[in-house]
């Protein structure tokens, strides 16, 4: 397989309403790596994924997926390598079963159907929802949307996994399962989120973005641990670096 | 309107009859659009006093609606829903057309009033027809069966998105329903002077939604076509299927079926 790096050259975007999302973001994500992108409400996490899969086209600046620049001649050949899962699974969820809404991806890459079915089971499998696979999406409740709209992506075997807030809305035995299933993931991974340990746990660069600029881009437990900065990004030191609350002792690392 | 919520259910109804498993729902779409087709293109060609001779055609929603094992009332709402339609243009019929044509137990029948029931009658059957397909086939197979049929790309694809875009529609006004019923709990409907910005509301959110909707299909390599992986294959059983109700059409169409029965039962009498 290929080395994948996602270069962000000075990028900006603003929104066609005169608001601007993105500042002026410069990074380069090298092959393997699993980032995870944290900020405040509006910092403009979802505005860079989008920006990313080329929903939206930057004002400014350029991005570039293996050398290649994403423009719109070279939109088809950089989504089929990477997989966007939107931060609300219904806008993703359109079919009238589960199971064809995950088969819907591979359909469109004219895999023969048995190949199809394959990936769609261990698609769902993997997150854990085999026995949805007949029902409807819009009957499922907010956890087991996301879980599906999760196979949906992975049932593309894509080469670089864009996820926007994966953990929200999963009770606890599915969050662990999906943090299990983005280790085990070892492809590129960029997992915008508020869920700071998972951050901790599966990720091992943190790059912080506060209105429309990064803030800092460094280890997650440095970065995490930083109390001034999470303050002044909005955020908060994760539980599991906090010390006990019952005995005050530090946590172990 | 008290229940949107309740309306996006029944808006699905068709999409999950559809995935029954059932003999007819076990044909090729083809055969059965085709089917389709063919009986509303017979039941729209009678006369506009042709009652009688419209009736053997009541047997084939019937029959399919009973071998495809689907609910009646809920088919028959949907059918209903278009009458009011029918009604408004058909009602002056029986106004300006005032020979009398038919008497009926010795009642005078005018010309009007047969029209007007063979109008409605045409319309329920022609609707009926058109959504017992939608429940036995399914509008991804019937747009399968449209592209065997060589009906352009772009035409399918907008039935498609249109079909699924209305229950996107629907969804995002339950959402703003249910959230301003929610804030405004002891108001019977909406206060009229909230109707425009919450229409306008509506329109963008289900715009941008339907843009949405549209952006993750094509990062998950939509390219115009809509690939259901249902490549049936036409088997005899979709044929005789075909050549069998088309022949009762015909059948239907050239002979006075009911006038034909009628004289065998009355010779049968004498
Ligand atoms: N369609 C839009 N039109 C105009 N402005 C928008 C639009 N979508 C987002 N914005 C604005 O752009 C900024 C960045 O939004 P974005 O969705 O990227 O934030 P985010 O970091 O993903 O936040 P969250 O954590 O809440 O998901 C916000 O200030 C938001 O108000
Ligand atoms: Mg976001």
């Amino acid at each position: 397989m290929s080395h994948h790096i996602i270069d962000f050259n000075e990028l900006y975007y603003t929104y066609p309403d005169g608001k601007p999302a993105v500042n002026g973001v410069s990074c380069r994500i090298r092959h393997g790596e699993s980032v995870g992108i944290v900020g405040a409400n509006g910092a403009g996490k979802s505005t860079l994924l989008m920006l990313l899969v080329g929903i939206l086209l930057p004002t400014k600046g350029e991005i570039r997926v293996s050398e290649i620049p994403v423009t719109k001649k070279t939109l088809p050949v950089i989504r089929q390598r990477i997989g966007l899962a939107f931060q609300n699974p219904d806008d993703q969820l359109f079919m009238t079963t589960v199971y064809d809404d995950v088969a819907f991806g591979p359909r469109n890459y004219r895999l023969t159907e048995p190949e199809v079915e394959k990936r769609v089971m261990r698609a769902l499998e993997t997150v854990g929802i085999e026995h949805l696979k007949d029902r409807a999406p819009y009957k499922l409740s907010g956890g087991e949307k996301r879980a599906a709209a999760i196979a949906a992506v992975l049932s593309m075997d894509p080469d670089i996994l864009v996820i926007d807030e994966p953990t929200a809305a999963l009770d606890p035995k599915s969050r662990r399962r999906l943090l299990n299933l983005l280790k085990g993931f070892t492809h590129t991974k960029l997992i915008a989120t508020h869920d700071l340990d998972l951050v901790l746990e599966i990720c091992d660069r943190t790059i912080v973005i506060k209105e429309g600029r990064i803030a800092s881009d460094n280890s997650p437990l440095k970065t995490l641990a930083d109390a001034a900065l999470m303050e002044q990004c909005g955020l908060e030191i994760p539980l599991t670096l906090q010390n006990c609350p019952v005995c005050g002792s530090p946590p172990r690392r | 309107m008290s229940n949107i919520t309740d309306s996006i259910y029944k808006m699905r109804f068709l999409d999950e009859t559809a995935d029954k498993r059932t003999p007819v729902h076990d044909l090729h779409p083809l055969s059965k659009l085709l089917v389709t087709i063919a009986y509303v293109t017979v039941v729209v060609s009678y006369g506009k006093y042709d009652v009688s001779k419209l009736l053997p055609l009541v047997f084939y929603p019937v029959v399919i609606l009973f071998s495809a094992e689907i609910p009646l009332l809920p088919l028959l709402k949907r059918t209903l829903a278009v009458m009011p339609l029918v009604i408004g243009i058909g009602v002056f019929n029986p106004v300006f057309d005032r020979e009398t044509i038919a008497v009926i137990f010795g009642l005078p029948i005018s010309g009007g009033w047969i029209s007007f029931i063979s109008l409605l009658l045409k319309c329920v059957l022609t609707v009926l027809s058109a959504l017992l397909l939608v429940a036995t086939t399914g509008m991804e197979r019937i747009s399968f069966a449209l592209r065997m049929l060589f009906v352009p790309r772009i035409f399918v694809m907008q039935l498609m998105l249109t079909y699924r875009f209305i229950s996107v529609l629907l969804e995002e006004a339950a959402n703003i329903w249910n959230s301003y019923t929610l804030r405004a709990p002891r108001q019977k409907g909406i206060s009229h002077q909230v109707w425009g910005p919450l229409l306008g509301q509506m329109l963008m959110r289900t715009y941008d939604r339907a843009q949405r909707v549209y952006q993750a299909m094509v990062l998950r390599g939509f390219n115009g076509e809509y690939n259901t992986g249902s490549a049936k294959q036409l088997l005899l059983k979709d044929f005789l299927y075909l050549a069998s109700w088309v022949a009762f059409f015909a059948a239907a169409r050239h002979y006075n079926i009911p006038l034909f029965i009628g004289s065998i039962l009355t010779g049968v009498g004498k």
